[in-house]
């Protein structure tokens, strides 16, 4: 193969060919499930089914909690990948694990573990029902359980994004007199843009998705705690037409959303 | 006795381990199809995970037509049945020399779901009549089902009881967190029942789709009481405090079991289910709580 000898030109990289046959098995493993999932659509009555008083009841709820939970992972996410990936701690390394933590937790553990906490009986239950605040069986538990499982993505964004800039822009506003303040906010942050989007939309789509943190720490009712994929998993216990037909109102939600962030992700 | 939780075990029982995983490879490089047996041996792996280290055609064909009926069955019951079963699952492993049997226990909407896609297993044991009946009417039963227990609601509070819970009717009062299951499920229809029956109305913070996250949430004391049955009282060893609910307002939800049509194995299947219906059953679920039929 003739190479060229431009230096503007890199040469074409290609593939070796092998690699496209994993790549397809791959794709098909994860393809397959959703195409065998279309196959039992009842389309006749895919609408009534998803508009049904309980259905529209739990999509509703599941976009509030997960929009309340984004923005509370922004709120304490972009401040924890700042001090991971700038500040310089002892047990810094730990402390990041523990943050990531829920990434790798079954999430039934990470609502037993929030049951421990924030529960009745709970670490601060009782401080918590003292207030006046009760947390258990509230739609407050259900953007917790939302928060606590969707942050890491938010941190991961942003941190790995963070370590590949470097201080180099930071560094030259501070030496032109910039406060920490101000170089956080005219720097690191428009910087950051773009890894905050996609990160929030992650946070987003896998709020959306959580189920079993919900379900131990949360419960579920209608209108307050159950949310669509505890739905779907009620419905496939007495109408399974109900559930497929609401997976796929769940898959559709999820790849708009993402299709969207990637969209405007690439605008940034 | 292996006892093996999981979802369905897909290949069939007719030819063990007669893989014939062929893909269909028409041209290409070598390394190509090298990489195309590689994946395909990845996927027979990740199918292969439910391994069934079952006995071989040899072996069962050495037994003589004098012995008891030896072979694996798997038995597919109700989730709140896994203590009891096991128990008469080893059992009859200890009566009938050879044989072997297997669980998958879950809800038993999820079991005739598992069912009607073809998963191979020879009986069937349902928490309520009408799965049971789900099950007989796409034609998955060689025989009719016989009910061999029953089981009736109580209310599951924390052992210390912080409501002072005495009663149904203490369940309605203002401020009294109570957790039933979701109507969709049985024990959750079955709470309806009660509730008609004494003309108490509840107003549940949650309606749970498994009777186990009502008795967690009341053995935790997330909530200040449960409705759920008798027998996961008896199964909690201690976690909650049981009240009863009279037997003239309560309701019975009966337990059948059946020996399914695909059965390779029909004549094993049916001692098991006799055995869960004879005497030796009847004593193990009467310990566990379970009413007779």
């Amino acid at each position: 193969m003739p190479r060229s000898g431009s230096p503007a030109q890199p040469p074409r990289l290609d593939l070796p060919g092998w690699v496209f046959a994993p790549a397809a098995v791959g794709m098909l493993f994860v393809a397959l499930p959703l195409a065998a999932m279309l196959t039992r659509v009842d389309w006749a009555d895919f609408l009534s089914l998803i508009t049904s008083e309980s259905s529209r009841t739990a999509l509703l709820l599941s976009l509030r909690t997960s929009t309340v939970a984004t923005g509370l992972c922004v709120v304490l996410g972009v401040p924890m990948a700042l001090v991971l990936a700038r500040a310089r701690f002892r047990g810094q390394d730990l402390l990041r694990s523990l943050v990531l933590l829920p990434l790798v937790l079954p999430p039934v553990v990470a609502g037993i573990a929030l049951l421990y906490t924030f529960g009745r009986r709970g670490l601060l239950g009782h401080s918590l029902e003292v207030a006046g605040l009760q947390v258990a069986f509230s739609t407050t538990a259900v953007v917790m359980a939302q928060t606590f499982v969707a942050m890491p993505f938010l941190v991961v964004s942003l941190e790995g994004a963070l370590r590949t800039f470097g201080r180099r822009y930071e560094s030259v506003a501070a030496t032109l007199g910039a406060s920490p303040t101000t170089v956080l906010r005219r720097v690191t942050l428009p910087l950051m843009a773009p890894a905050l989007a996609s990160g929030a939309v992650l946070s987003f789509a896998r709020a959306l998705g959580e189920f079993g943190a919900t379900i131990t720490f949360a419960g579920s009712l209608q209108g307050t705690t159950r949310t669509l994929p505890l739905e779907i998993y009620l419905q496939r216990e007495s109408d399974p037409d109900a559930a497929v037909a609401l997976s796929l109102v769940l898959i559709v939600v999820s790849m708009l959303v993402i299709g969207l962030a990637r969209r405007s992700a690439s605008r940034l | 006795m292996r006892r093996v939780e999981r979802d369905v075990r897909w290949r069939g029982r007719a030819p063990r381990g007669s893989a014939t995983h062929q893909p269909a490879v028409t041209t290409g490089s070598l390394n190509r199809m090298t990489a195309v047996f590689a994946a395909a041996g990845l996927l027979a792996a990740l199918a292969g995970c439910s391994g069934s280290g079952a006995p071989s055609e040899g072996q069962s064909a050495d037994q003589t037509g004098s012995a008891p009926p030896a072979g694996e069955l798997l038995v597919f019951a109700a989730a709140s049945l896994s203590s009891t079963f096991t128990e008469i699952g080893e059992r009859f492993e200890a009566s009938h020399p050879g044989s072997a049997v297997e669980f998958n226990f879950a809800g038993s909407t999820d079991l005739v779901a598992q069912l009607q896609q073809g998963a191979p297993a020879d009986v069937f044991a349902s928490a309520d009549a009408s799965t049971m009946d789900r099950a007989a009417s796409d034609d998955l039963l060689s025989g009719t089902p016989t009910v061999f227990a029953t089981n009736t609601m109580m209310i599951a509070v924390p052992p210390d009881n912080p409501a002072g819970i005495a009663g149904f009717a203490d369940l309605a009062r203002p401020g009294v967190q109570v957790v039933v299951c979701a109507p969709e499920v049985p024990c959750g229809s079955a709470t309806q029942r009660v509730e008609a029956n004494t003309g108490v109305s509840l107003d549940p913070v949650s309606e749970e789709s498994s009777v186990t996250d009502v008795l967690n949430k009341a053995a935790t004391g997330e909530a200040d009481a449960g409705v759920v049955y008798v027998t996961d009282v008896q199964g909690s060893a201690g976690r909650v405090m049981g009240i009863e609910i009279p037997a003239d307002v309560n309701t019975v939800n009966s337990y059948p079991i059946a020996v399914l049509a695909g059965s390779a194995v029909p004549g094993l299947a049916q001692q098991f289910q006799a055995m869960v219906t004879g005497p030796e059953g009847r004593k193990v679920l009467a310990d566990a709580g379970f009413g007779a039929p």
